[in-house]
């Protein structure tokens, strides 16, 4: 199932040279740039009517906003009760601990699957593959059960502590595919220096994971980000809410009305999924084509 | 590994326990036997439009996902200037899809006076409202699973790479069209990676509620018209706290995807080419 990722290599183009393949490719650059138009409208469209006044969002099919106004964001950010920059700090906590979690555990996890002998390890690695497939409906109910009797409802625990678990499959898939790119020669150098499983973990694979582990981290916090229903069903103080929470809030307290500043902290919500895609998107294609992630 | 046992495992094993049980969280389970599967089946229309709905939503949404990945795949295969740029674009939605904020996007464009209403006057077309029709609802929905069609198409583009150039070389030495050549040499190279990108897709599909949540307002209206699978689970678990029903709900997901992968995998024989 792995996949050669070498994208970016020019292919070796069938149709060079003649007048036809010129005009072809022409039509076919109008046709994508169409198409990604198309795609992409909706989001440039929120972001203009993000600055627009209600009366304008339900008026305009352009994005410019005419006039350009700020009052969506200020209302927004303030509204909901909660200040949206406390769902935004929330988000940011538990997005973080939850890269930290599922980039120490899935790595220590995947080291031993891919690189130790122990018992059970075949059964072990197929339970794994196994839970690839697992709704995660199917726990969803014994986890808040179990969680609530720990007392941890209303706190970030629930969303944080199953990470430092290794309970994320796909990375540890991930993982245990790239180790496998990684040759055993290395490994077996640092033991004939003396080096014990962990200081060659540290020095010799470590170092060379290090796309892998950059694609977890991107692929991670924005599974976090975006995450709702769990969130949904662990906090229920506004005041603990994430962005997503807030956003769905703010939909349920002013209905309709103020799609101005829904759109304004729809757009400032979205804003760190972008950043992280604009740094990370060549580890993002990465991990797709290898594990088949979806985004 | 032990993070297995506590979290997935013990936790599995205690879901399908559950799902024998009327259980509130409030009392001990009481062992109901197979109670809840019985009514799920015989007494439960609303579970009833769940399933179709759900149906309706994967074996729609899916291959026309999938069809528009690879069409544009293999648009992006032939060495085309600006490679990456397309790839980046197109692929963003896949990756704020399932987010609140596309959601409520979402919900705008396809209300009454949203969006696409506006367009549709252009060319005076009279519009409606999109979500708050039954009839339409659920089209809403497919084409925002359509729309993510990105992450499949990154998996098409690596797996078009492999396919040997010398076989097209031949083919174009033959004679045979371009159609034949796609029909014959793409479909059969590819069709490991559609049956991957099938699965995958279908698991994904049948576990949607964002989407659907956020755009109905939590409630699989119109009508039971958005009423994902997940969603009904979440409202009889959640909100109705019948933690035992909702188990036996999800243990029936568990199973269908199961069953689901297992009949890709096994009419594949058919349609799928290995190389060795």
């Amino acid at each position: 199932m792995t996949i050669d990722t070498k994208f970016d290599q020019s292919t070796v183009a069938m149709t060079v040279g003649t007048k036809r393949s010129a005009g072809r490719s022409t039509f076919k650059h109008a046709l994508l740039i169409a198409v990604g138009l198309v795609m992409l409208y909706p989001l440039i469209w929120m972001l203009g009517a993000s600055f627009k006044d209600s009366e304008h969002i339900f008026s305009e099919v352009s994005p410019i906003p005419n006039p350009f106004i700020l009052d969506n964001y200020v209302r927004g950010w303030n509204g909901a009760g909660v200040g949206f920059g406390t769902f935004m700090i929330n988000s940011t906590i538990v997005a973080l601990f939850s890269v930290l979690g599922n980039l120490v555990a899935c790595t220590l996890a995947a080291y031993a699957f891919a690189r130790m002998q122990f018992r059970g390890r075949k059964i072990f690695f197929a339970c794994m593959m196994g839970m690839l497939m697992l709704p995660h409906h199917v726990l969803l109910i014994p986890q808040y059960v179990l969680f609530a009797n720990l007392g941890w409802v209303n706190t970030f625990l629930p969303l944080v502590v199953p990470k430092f678990l290794a309970v994320d499959a796909f990375f540890v898939f991930l993982m245990v595919q790239f180790l496998r790119g990684i040759p055993t020669e290395l490994d077996q150098a640092a033991k004939i220096d003396g080096a014990g499983p962990w200081k060659t973990f540290f020095y010799v694979i470590l170092p060379l994971l290090k796309p892998a582990l950059a694609t977890s981290a991107i692929f991670t916090f924005i599974w976090t980000w975006n995450d709702f229903l769990t969130p949904m069903i662990y906090l229920q103080d506004p005041r603990n809410y994430t962005v997503p929470l807030g956003l769905n809030s703010f939909l349920d307290a002013s209905g309709d009305s103020a799609w101005g500043a829904m759109f304004a902290m729809a757009v400032i919500s979205l804003g760190p999924l972008f950043g992280f895609f604009l740094v990370g998107q060549k580890y993002l294609v990465q991990g797709i084509a290898t594990t088949g992630l979806k985004g | 590994m032990i993070g297995f046992f506590v979290i997935t495992l013990g936790p599995m094993l205690y879901s399908l326990y559950l799902s024998f049980t009327d259980f509130s969280m409030l009392a001990a389970p009481e062992w109901v036997g197979f109670d809840n599967y019985i009514k799920l089946f015989t007494n439960d229309p609303k579970y009833l439009d769940a399933v179709r709905v759900t149906l309706v939503y994967v074996l729609v949404s899916v291959p026309l996902q999938l069809a528009f990945a690879l069409a544009v795949a293999m648009v992006l295969n032939r060495g085309l200037r600006g490679l990456s740029l397309y790839r980046s674009v197109y692929y963003l939605p896949s990756l704020i899809g399932a987010s609140v904020a596309v959601a409520v996007l979402w919900r705008q464009m396809f209300g009454s006076n949203g969006l696409i209403n506006q367009i549709l006057d252009w060319f005076g077309i009279e519009g409606m409202s999109w979500i708050g029709n039954p009839e339409t609802a659920l089209g809403t929905l497919v084409i925002l699973n359509v729309w993510t069609f990105g992450s499949p198409m990154v998996i098409f583009l690596a797996a078009l790479r492999q396919v040997p150039q010398y076989l097209y070389e031949a083919a174009a030495v033959d004679g045979i069209s371009r159609w034949g050549s796609f029909r014959h040499i793409t479909l059969p190279m590819l069709s490991p990676i559609v049956l991957f990108n099938l699965i995958l897709q279908m698991i994904g599909a049948f576990q949607a509620f964002t989407p659907a949540f956020v755009v109905s307002g939590g409630t699989g209206g119109p009508v039971n018209s958005t009423l994902f699978y997940t969603l009904y689970l979440y409202q009889r678990g959640f909100t109705g706290f019948q933690m035992g029903y909702a188990s036996a709900m999800a243990w029936i997901l568990f199973v269908v995807i199961a069953l689901v992968t297992a009949v890709n995998f096994w009419f594949s024989k058919y349609w799928v080419h290995y190389d060795d």
